[in-house]
């Protein structure tokens, strides 16, 4: 993963979620920011944007950490790349 | 208090478009879900739903009626017509007046709205069918039924999500068990599949791309559904003196609000509406022989359901048959409780429980008797019905058998 993708990542959950970027980090579970399942859905969303992607249902679920989240958007933008 | 009685029942369903052969779909455990042909989902994750087939309105309506009403309508007034026929009432000027219409709906005319939107957001025209308006509004389906079968009495729409119906349900019950109506007509309808509704439940990834598993360790979302199902409600000395077929006793209303998530579902508010419709029907917890789930397939819901129903059944719950109808009928939206109250009155007029379809492999969030895949030849006391809507609304009834 680049810094750049992960930097853009951590902006993203951090406005998605409202919160201040320096509180999100690759090592952050979604418990410690307060992300519940429809926060989860929100921030999907906000990824899909900013990447251009569409993250499929199956590939989100069971996520729950930043850095997990990274990796799959790192993956899907790859994979666009690559089409 | 006057006591309630269940008399007439009709339903217009993906598994069904007449109350017998909802239920024979029922009896199998039948599904009745097919990839969607209303709108084209091309650009959406999931394909199926569970749609009324070879509904022409042409069929129920004149052409000049049908340009009145969007689909959720059409569904509402031929549900109340069966309801109203099987009931056998013989009408007077005076029970007309008091007759009451409730239903519930969550999300109106669809399909008129997307329509009056694709005319002016893709089509580019500057205006838009000037009965819009009209056929949208959520309150849209009492109105025709009103004028369809002449009723005059107190008529209002109900909108809480997931839980309309049984909400609307409720309200009618409660008015005749007041005495404020001698007759009610009340249940729910639904037509959701519009391509811009279909794209916002797509984005709350809520909807599953294969099928329906509620309470399933592989459950992985609803399947929608359309249709509409209404209840003929009336005193039960008024239902006896005339002889007719009494489905169930309507004996209670149990109703909360989580007041803490407007998406996640809390066990407690569940359980607090469950405990409360036990004690407004006056049944105790061991008279309870089946309850029909909300048991939507989604992961929060069927966990969350699964622990109220612990949370009020206790060591019983282990032999308590629970199913949910959502695994053939889809999930109806504001016609749900009206549905599955349909279902729950069935299951007590004819001794037979419905299953959960399409039910794989048990999970232990979900620790119940979910009368996997075939239905039970069992006579139940008396039954409840979940509703538990998005925004953390609640509505559970109750019921009583009349056989046994």
């Amino acid at each position: 993963m680049s810094d750049d993708l992960i930097q853009r990542v951590l902006k993203t959950i951090a406005e998605a979620q409202r919160l201040p970027l320096e509180q999100v980090t690759l090592d952050s579970t979604f418990e410690a920011l307060g992300i519940d399942s429809m926060d989860g859905v929100n921030i999907l969303f906000a990824l899909e944007n900013e990447f251009d992607i569409s993250i499929p249902d199956e590939a989100a679920r069971g996520i729950r950490t930043v850095k997990e989240m990274a990796e799959g958007v790192d993956k899907m933008v790859a994979a666009r790349v690559s089409n | 208090m006057r006591r309630v009685a269940i008399t007439g029942i009709g339903v217009l369903s993906g598994i069904g478009s007449t109350r017998e052969e909802f239920w024979n779909s029922l009896r199998a455990g039948r599904p009745g879900f097919a990839p969607i042909t209303l709108t084209d989902c091309s650009q959406i994750r999931f394909r199926n739903g569970a749609e009324v087939r070879g509904f022409r309105a042409t069929d129920h309506f004149g052409e000049r009626q049908t340009d009145f009403m969007d689909r959720f309508a059409q569904f509402a007034v031929v549900a109340a017509r069966e309801a109203v026929q099987d009931s056998g009432i013989q009408w007077s000027d005076a029970l007309r007046e008091t007759t009451a219409i409730v239903t519930g709906s969550c999300v109106g005319g669809q399909t008129s709205e997307d329509a009056g939107y694709v005319e002016l957001y893709r089509v580019g025209r500057g205006r838009v069918h000037p009965l819009t308006i009209p056929r949208i509004m959520a309150n849209a389906g009492a109105s025709h039924i009103s004028m369809d079968l002449h009723i005059s009495g107190p008529t209002f729409t109900i909108s809480t999500a997931c839980a309309s119906a049984a909400h609307a349900i409720g309200q009618a019950f409660g008015m005749v068990r007041s005495g404020a109506s001698e007759m009610a007509i009340a249940g729910g309808s639904e037509a959701p599949f519009a391509f811009g509704m279909l794209k916002a439940w797509e984005a709350m990834r809520v909807v599953s791309a294969d099928t329906c598993r509620p309470f399933a360790y592989e459950r992985n979302g609803m399947i929608l559904g359309e249709g509409a199902a209404m209840l003929v409600l009336e005193p039960l000395e008024a239902a006896l003196a005339r002889g007719a077929h009494i489905y169930a006793e309507m004996s209670g209303i149990g109703m909360s609000s989580d007041a803490s998530h407007l998406t996640q579902p809390s066990p407690l508010g569940a359980a607090r509406a469950m405990r409360a419709a036990l004690a407004d029907g006056g049944l105790s917890p061991e008279q309870i022989g089946y309850i029909n789930a909300h048991g939507t397939a989604t992961q929060a819901n069927d966990a969350a359901e699964a622990s109220a129903i612990r949370l009020v059944f206790g060591e019983r719950t282990s032999q308590l048959p629970v199913s949910s109808t959502k695994s053939m009928h889809g999930h109806t939206l504001g016609a749900a409780g009206a549905l599955e109250a349909a279902a729950t009155a069935l299951a007590l007029d004819r001794g037979w429980l419905p299953p959960t379809a399409n039910f794989a492999t048990r999970d232990p969030e979900c620790d119940l008797d979910v009368i996997p895949n075939a239905a039970r030849e069992v006579q139940a006391d008396a039954a409840l019905s979940n509703s538990f809507a998005f925004g953390g609304l609640n509505a559970v009834l109750a019921f009583r058998a009349r056989r046994g």
